[in-house]
């Protein structure tokens, strides 16, 4: 699809670099263009009209001319600035998580719009959930499911016998849960419990409103975060960044 | 191109290219500096070649604020005149410039040299956060002002200072009138700081 000289869009900031002097290039992440990277003139001034639409985990309503090389952000108004985001220091940790997966499960110019949405929903439901743990593993599930890495938990991925109801294992270069006898094969495999496997499956599932009718104690989120971090680093194939952040913020007192 | 033809203008090519790798500096003002600094006189490019030899050898960091200096400790934490019981906390050392210009503080600052930035995987310990503690523990110090930038790093770097100093003794505020969300201090104007300056807040 060819673009119009100039066009405009709605856009959630994901990432954003120095380009030079008081220049950005902002990388959006769009409802209909996918991911895409366009640059923002000297928003790093305070005089900036656009500066304060344009900061990291905004939903704005953006205008762009086609440029030479990367596209030029002429005009922004904020759709919601997601203001708790900003100035919760918990808040905004966890969104830097999700937009930094985001980010690293996605191409540029490629459209998933129900991404796009998961992605909208996920910023919003941190903003009124005081609790960010429901939203953060339900996030992570439907990452999974929407970039197409939706991971087998209903049968056994190795000899694809239905799982029963013990502890199995989760894991990650297969892509699913392993049965208890092929586990032992596969040294690298998290174990998961009956229960462990039943919260992954109704997270898997749902819509985020049934999903959050589920009661997660802390200890047991935190066991799934352990797997699906896990999972989604084996995917990019490197650390996820922002993660250690989130230990380390846990870890202050 | 056959400017590289011959040893002279491989020279003046070779300035043009450096010039215009600093900032604000496109390949006409690149040019143009070039063929000045070629008409200028032999003692006026001696002086700017030592000086910019000079500002890579002999600047260092401030052992207490992290600020550049070629003394150390820097001007600024030498200064008895200055309010040593505050402590504003910078990015970088160009806010201090920023800061100084407005003649509006009269404390002492602290260089974190970056701000928390977690997609980019630069945590607590990658900035002089602990240096800045360090130098909270022995009491002298009764108010911190934090000046790290209004967006989403700077706040971040902010919020977490925050918890780790309130449970001292310390009054914490924050610079917060004036400056609009999602910029820098760096291109921040007087009349803003300024104001950024007195109407800082605690948290
Ligand atoms: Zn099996
Ligand atoms: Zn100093």
């Amino acid at each position: 699809m060819t673009k119009p000289r100039n066009y405009q869009t709605e856009a959630i900031i994901i990432k954003k670099t120095k380009l030079k002097e008081a220049d950005r290039i902002l990388t959006l992440y769009t409802p209909h263009l996918g991911k895409l990277q366009a640059v923002a003139k000297g928003v790093r001034r305070p005089r900036s009209k656009m500066a304060g639409h344009l900061e990291l985990l905004t939903h704005s309503q953006i205008s762009l001319a086609r440029g030479r090389n990367l596209d030029i952000i002429t005009g922004s108004q904020t759709i919601d600035s997601f203001l708790p985001l900003k100035t919760d220091l918990n808040l905004s940790s966890y969104a830097l998580y999700v937009i930094e997966l985001v980010n690293q499960f996605t191409v540029d110019d490629v459209e998933n719009y129900p991404l796009f949405q998961l992605l909208l929903e996920t910023l919003s439901h941190l903003c009124q959930q005081g609790d960010a743990e429901l939203p953060l593993r339900y996030f992570e599930l439907q990452l999974l499911n929407l970039t197409g890495y939706r991971p087998q938990l209903q049968k056994c991925v190795s000899c694809h016998s239905p799982l029963k109801a013990v502890t199995n294992s989760f894991c990650p270069h297969l892509g699913g849960v392993l049965c208890p006898g092929c586990a032992q094969h596969q040294p690298l495999s998290y174990p998961l419990s009956v229960n462990a496997l039943k919260v992954l499956r109704w997270l898997q599932n749902n819509d985020y409103t049934t999903a959050n009718r589920l009661k997660m104690d802390h200890q047991l989120s935190l066991k799934l975060e352990e797997i699906t971090r896990g999972y989604l680093s084996y995917l990019l194939e490197r650390e996820i960044k922002s993660a250690s952040w989130l230990d380390t913020i846990r870890q202050s007192p | 191109m056959n400017q590289q033809s011959t040893p002279t203008t491989g020279a003046i090519s070779q300035l043009i290219l450096e010039f215009s790798r600093l900032p604000g500096i496109g390949p006409k003002s690149a040019q143009r500096l070039a063929y000045h600094l070629l008409q200028a006189s032999e003692e006026q490019t001696k002086l700017l070649a030592n000086a910019i030899r000079q500002v890579k050898q002999e600047t260092r960091l401030c052992s207490v604020c992290f600020n550049v200096t070629d003394t150390d400790p820097c001007p600024i934490c030498r200064n008895d005149q200055r309010d040593h019981s505050q402590i504003c906390v910078v990015e970088q050392p160009q806010d201090i410039l920023a800061l100084e210009h407005t003649r509006s503080y009269y404390g002492l600052y602290h260089v974190l040299h970056g701000a928390i930035s977690p997609t980019e995987g630069i945590g607590a310990n990658d900035i002089k956060i602990n240096q800045l503690l360090e130098r909270l523990k022995d009491g002298s110090v009764t108010e911190v002002i934090l000046a790290t930038n209004t967006n989403l790093e700077g706040e971040q770097t902010a919020a977490y200072l925050n918890k780790l100093i309130s449970p001292l003794d310390i009054t914490i505020t924050r610079l917060a009138r004036g400056l609009p969300f999602g910029t820098e201090l760096e291109y921040a104007d007087d009349v803003t700081l300024t104001r950024a300056i007195e109407g800082r807040q605690p948290l």
